[in-house]
């Protein structure tokens, strides 16, 4: 790990520092990292003893990593990061199996160089990897990809099948590359992502790109429930990471991909004007929870179980049978399924002419070891009946199958092309 | 096994193979490649070569070794040479079985606002604890008459010679990279042209134009394809 100031290939001294990287790795990107910024803000306060200290007072979020490499690739279970880009890219029609290894080698090394907190080879701005901000970068393979490198797709590997609700745009839908970068910081995301696209565009074309937002670092405690553009905490259910539970709904435990999963990416448009119109009653009805702390109607806190058997003095259940909530875990229909939700906020002017005040929705993401198990029946349901649809609107659609992490001198997606 | 079957050659087979030692070492400084010229040398060290000509390069080091792609022509090689041999070097000249010819070459201001490259006469000194950046729009290996296009993604095996008989033999990666043109003059530039040699690198300014469309795209095709 270096210094902002040292990264510049050109200033000497830049080699020992790398090779101190080589001993402390991670450890040393905190302290190195901010003692440029410290020294830039002037700092007063800070003491010049220690760049460390100084580094974790100032910049707390700047300097902390997310190993790239493991069994799992990292952005799926670790933490969601409070900025993302997805990309998808489409191969050029020249690129066949030789060129998708090759540019899985680049995008491996970069990936691995800018989650520490180095430059990529050949960046042009390593000013803007010195802050890796927890990035990671995950990458998934649509069907187009696999059928490239000439290895069979896994049976699931398909678009959905079309929704009542949905009004697919095919400028957010498919592709044959899936990138996911995100960190604490979108400056550092912008140029993980451009650093990405620089190394993919003589093999591919860029398809869709989405960004997307959550709570920024420090604003809210670790591992709280995401609250969406509607106001409500979204995803209450998941299955908790590092869990046992976990693993079994995500991870794939067989064949090519073990260790690895599928991710579905929806867009999904969020009518907030509408939503205005609704007011709290109505709003918590929708989903069956309370706007508030994200209780279930039934009573209690957010972690607390629904009693969908609940019922009012009129006789009808509390929780609705129209509800959100209630229509995805299948209740009414003797089913349930699980997946991992880990969507990001999306937002954007609007369309000129449109008469809206903004362009806002949910960039929804999903993993789960077997989508047409496990996603499909809960989207199937949804699209049935769940009252929330008439303020939201799918329209992007894309499934990838992610492989599993890999090793270092290992490029993503190895064990599964080889 | 040998690190030295990690060259262009050997591609694919390469790809089986993570790296078998020192692995932090070697992602951080060559995590696409890996660098010994010793056949007979199964300890590859990542980023230090063993010695190719009998004479010790333990301790002579190109970090982060990359090459511009390039369809044809010419290009240039980068990475940060670095001596902790424990005596001076002079870096005299370097070689590579994907080019006919390569040249040391410098970059200097023409003291117009423009730059200019040259072959460096007589190499680079590389002192004991120093090291000798190349870099885009620095001093840098000059790669002309290429065997073949080189494409992101490939791996160019560069020898680097010494005064001494010093030898380095190292993997590069090859980077799609917009800079490092040879012939960048920016816009209103009173500067006489960036010459590096004259005539003989028209070809390199001629592939912009080359839509061929054969291979993958190379970093001078780019203006065709960003308008598809």
């Amino acid at each position: 790990m270096t210094s902002p100031a040292d990264r510049t290939p050109a200033r000497p001294g830049r080699r020992h520092l790398l090779r101190a990287g080589t001993l402390g790795a991670g450890a040393l990107g905190v302290g190195a990292a901010g003692v440029g910024l410290g020294r830039s803000l002037g700092a007063p306060s800070a003491p010049a003893d220690s760049a460390e200290e100084a580094s974790t007072h100032w910049a707390p979020y700047g300097g902390p990593t997310v190993p790239f490499h493991g069994v799992h690739q990292a952005g799926i279970e670790t933490p969601a990061p409070a900025s993302a880009t997805l990309l998808a890219l489409d191969l050029r029609e020249d690129v066949d199996r030789d060129g998708v290894l090759r540019m899985l080698r680049l995008l491996t090394d970069d990936a691995a160089r800018l989650t520490r907190g180095e430059p990529a080879l050949a960046d042009t701005e390593p000013e803007l990897s010195s802050e890796p901000a927890s990035l990671t970068i995950t990458a998934g393979f649509g069907p187009g990809l696999m059928s490239r490198a000439e290895r069979p797709a896994p049976d699931w590997l398909a678009p959905l099948p079309a929704f009542g609700i949905d009004e697919l745009e095919e400028q957010w839908s498919g592709g044959d590359l899936l990138l996911q970068v995100a960190a604490d910081d979108p400056l550092t995301v912008s140029h993980a992502a451009r650093m990405l696209l620089k190394d993919a565009r003589a093999f591919t074309t860029p398809r869709w790109g989405q960004t997307g937002f959550r709570r920024s670092p420090g604003v809210v405690r670790p591992g709280s429930t995401l609250r969406n553009l509607f106001g409500q905490l979204d995803g209450t259910a998941n299955p908790a990471p590092g869990s046992e539970h976990f693993a079994k709904v995500v991870w794939i435990e067989d064949g090519p991909f073990a260790g690895g999963t599928s991710m579905v990416v929806r867009r999904i448009r969020m009518d907030l004007d509408g939503w205005d119109e609704a007011d709290r009653g109505a709003r918590d009805a929708a989903t069956g929870t309370r706007q508030d702390d994200g209780a279930p109607l039934s009573g209690g806190d957010e972690s607390t179980p629904p009693d969908f058997e609940k019922v009012s003095a009129n006789g009808f259940p509390v929780i609705g049978e129209f509800s959100h909530m209630r229509r995805a875990r299948g209740v009414d229909d003797g089913e349930h399924q699980e997946i991992y939700r880990r969507p990001y906020n999306y937002e954007h002017a609007p369309a000129p002419g449109s008469g809206l005040l903004s362009e806002a929705g949910q960039v929804f993401v999903s993993f789960q070891a077997d989508p047409l198990t496990q996603f499909l029946p809960i989207q199937r349901r949804l699209d049935e009946l769940d009252l929330l649809n008439q303020w939201t609107t799918p329209i992007g659609s894309a499934v990838f199958a992610i492989p599993p992490g890999c090793a270092e001198g290992e490029f993503l997606g190895q064990s599964v092309l080889e | 096994m040998s690190q030295h079957s990690l060259s262009q050659h050997s591609f694919l087979p390469s790809l089986a193979r993570p790296t078998r030692r020192a692995a932090l070492a070697a992602a951080l400084l060559l995590p696409l490649a890996a660098c010994s010229s010793d056949p007979s040398d199964g300890s590859g060290t990542g980023g230090t070569a063993s010695d190719g000509s009998g004479t010790s390069a333990e301790g002579l080091t190109l970090v982060d070794p990359w090459v511009k792609a390039a369809e044809e022509g010419m290009t240039s090689a980068f990475g940060t040479l670095t001596n902790d041999t424990g005596r001076d070097l002079q870096l005299l000249a370097a070689s590579t079985p994907s080019a006919g010819m390569v040249e040391l070459h410098e970059t200097t201001g023409d003291g117009s606002g423009g730059m200019s490259m040259q072959e460096k006469e007589g190499g680079f000194p590389v002192p004991d604890g120093g090291e000798l950046v190349l870099e885009p729009g620095g001093d840098h290996l000059m790669l002309m008459d290429l065997a073949a296009p080189l494409r992101p993604g490939d791996e160019v095996e560069l020898t680097l010679q010494c005064e001494d008989g010093t030898e380095l033999v190292v993997t590069a990666t090859v980077k799609d990279f917009a800079g490092a043109q040879e012939h960048y003059e920016p816009e209103g530039s009173a500067g006489s042209g960036a010459s590096d040699g004259g005539g003989e690198h028209d070809g390199h300014d001629a592939d912009a134009h080359d839509a061929d469309g054969h291979g993958d795209h190379g970093a001078d095709e780019h203006g065709e394809d960003g308008a598809e």
